[in-house]
């Protein structure tokens, strides 16, 4: 019987797992999507539903509804439109740095979930229901983090396009038509957060619950925890 | 190779910014000279990089007007005219030949009439109809001299003005309207005559005109002066 990565052993040495610049651009993403959907909060009270006026609405559990002050950034409409259109000049950057150090390195061998995965990513779920009891092999990134970390990545790029279509729609008429005109745009833009909100708690819960030398890894590079470093 | 010294700079004021999230702050009288410096560079941006004179917005079928498009002005009551015979558009500053005119001499300039998109900077849209003269056709007649490069439109309602560039002002759906859906222009929509463009949000839209002054520095305006962009292109 193959050591399962759970198994109990001699205390590990450290192992680099994450260079310089994916940690950086981790910290950075996190803290400057933050700052988008706090001043993007405060963009949506102006106006807090999606369709034309005196037309038909698309359903939005928060229509006519606005957040908690502590939630927005910006004060009022201005400050807000300010902030979001500031901070989204280093978000894209950073989203930039990071996919091109994953190509340069080819490190997106290890994240890039792939056809192939499927099969994979089936047998981590069946481990996760408690169908099997023994955690599939896996390299630096199991099949279903491949899956989140890919789908995560697609995410910024939606949220990216449709904040482009709705702040230049004339500009960039094709793609406001491609999400559907510039209602159902800003609708998408509105629901990346809520994807990005949902993917960020269980990102958070499940490094605390199953993998927690990650958490070190993220920070300071080196990582001692029972999943290998590598593919 | 970008320094990791200036990468680790960026992250923290990255990092500071953010921040500030969790505290329904408008990032204080520190930050926020930086984030107008930042909507400057945007305002460049829109006007060198992504405007284009011949991208027309989109025109709709008159039948798909909207029910309703919300009106704004600044002034305590609707602004309007004691005496509207008495009314003149003025057309001034760094031009050959200011104007004086009637509302009877723009309808007899060229008309344009078009069904299109409102986009008001909260996040609304609505469609209308609008009818009235281009522009570019008061710019012909007006002649600006070689240093002209803004216009400043003026309005009757308290002291709501609009700076606009001459390339945006020169789009051939930027109008002088005098007409909303087959009628005349209401009195909220800006009655006797509005600035009326499908390319920019509705705040640069000036309502209740009273003079078009061409000038070589860019103008402010109501709402850019208090921290909205000011290029504002759609």
């Amino acid at each position: 019987m193959p050591a399962a990565p759970g198994a109990i052993s001699p205390p590990r040495p450290y192992v680099h797992r994450h260079h310089w610049i994916v940690r950086f651009t981790h910290w950075a993403a996190a803290l400057l999507l933050l700052g988008m959907i706090a001043s993007g909060l405060q963009i949506y009270a102006a106006y807090a539903r999606f369709g034309d006026r005196g037309g038909a609405l698309l359903p939005n559990p928060f229509q006519d509804s606005s957040f908690p002050k502590w939630s927005r950034l910006g004060g009022w409409l201005a400050g807000g439109l300010n902030w979001h259109f500031a901070l989204m000049w280093p978000l894209v950057l950073v989203g930039l740095v990071y996919t091109l150090y994953l190509l340069v390195s080819g490190e997106w061998r290890a994240l890039l979930f792939r056809l192939r995965d499927v099969r994979g990513a089936i047998a981590m779920t069946r481990y996760y229901l408690r169908l099997s009891r023994e955690h599939p092999p896996q390299g630096k990134h199991n099949p279903l983090q491949k899956l989140a970390y890919s789908s995560i990545v697609l995410l910024g790029v939606i949220a990216v396009l449709t904040g482009v279509a709705i702040y230049k729609p004339l500009q960039f008429a094709w793609l406001t038509t491609l999400f559907g005109g510039f209602q159902a745009t800003r609708y998408w833009h509105f629901w990346t957060v809520w994807i990005f909100v949902a993917f960020t708690l269980a990102h958070v819960t499940l490094v605390f619950v199953v993998d927690p030398p990650s958490f070190r890894a993220m920070i300071t590079g080196r990582y001692r925890g029972r999943f290998p470093s590598h593919d | 190779m970008i320094e990791r010294r200036d990468f680790l700079r960026l992250a923290g004021t990255a990092g500071t910014a953010s921040l500030v999230a969790a505290c329904g702050w408008d990032g204080g009288e520190a930050v926020k000279p930086k984030l107008l410096a930042v909507s400057k560079l945007n305002d460049w941006v829109g006007e060198h990089v992504l405007f284009s004179r011949h991208r027309l917005a989109r025109t709709y079928d008159p039948s798909r007007r909207s029910r309703m498009l919300p009106s704004y002005f600044i002034s305590r009551e609707m602004p309007s005219l004691k005496d509207p015979g008495a009314w003149r558009l003025r057309v001034d500053g760094l031009v050959q030949q200011s104007l004086f005119l009637s509302l009877d001499d723009l309808m007899a300039m060229t008309r344009t009439s078009y069904t299109v998109k409102h986009t008001c900077v909260e996040g609304w849209t609505a469609i209308a109809t609008w009818q009235g003269v281009p522009v570019s056709a008061i710019v012909e007649r007006c002649q600006p001299l070689p240093g002209a490069r803004y216009i400043k439109f003026a309005s009757f309602d308290a002291n709501y003005t609009n700076g606009w560039d001459m390339a945006s002002a020169l789009h051939p759906q930027t109008i002088l309207a005098y007409g909303m859906n087959d009628n005349p222009l209401p009195p909220r929509h800006g009655a006797p005559l509005r600035l009326y463009s499908p390319t920019k949000l509705g705040y640069k839209l000036t309502k209740y005109l009273v003079s078009m002054t061409f000038t070589s520095e860019r103008p402010g305006g109501f709402w850019e002066d208090q921290g909205y962009p000011w290029f504002a292109g759609l």
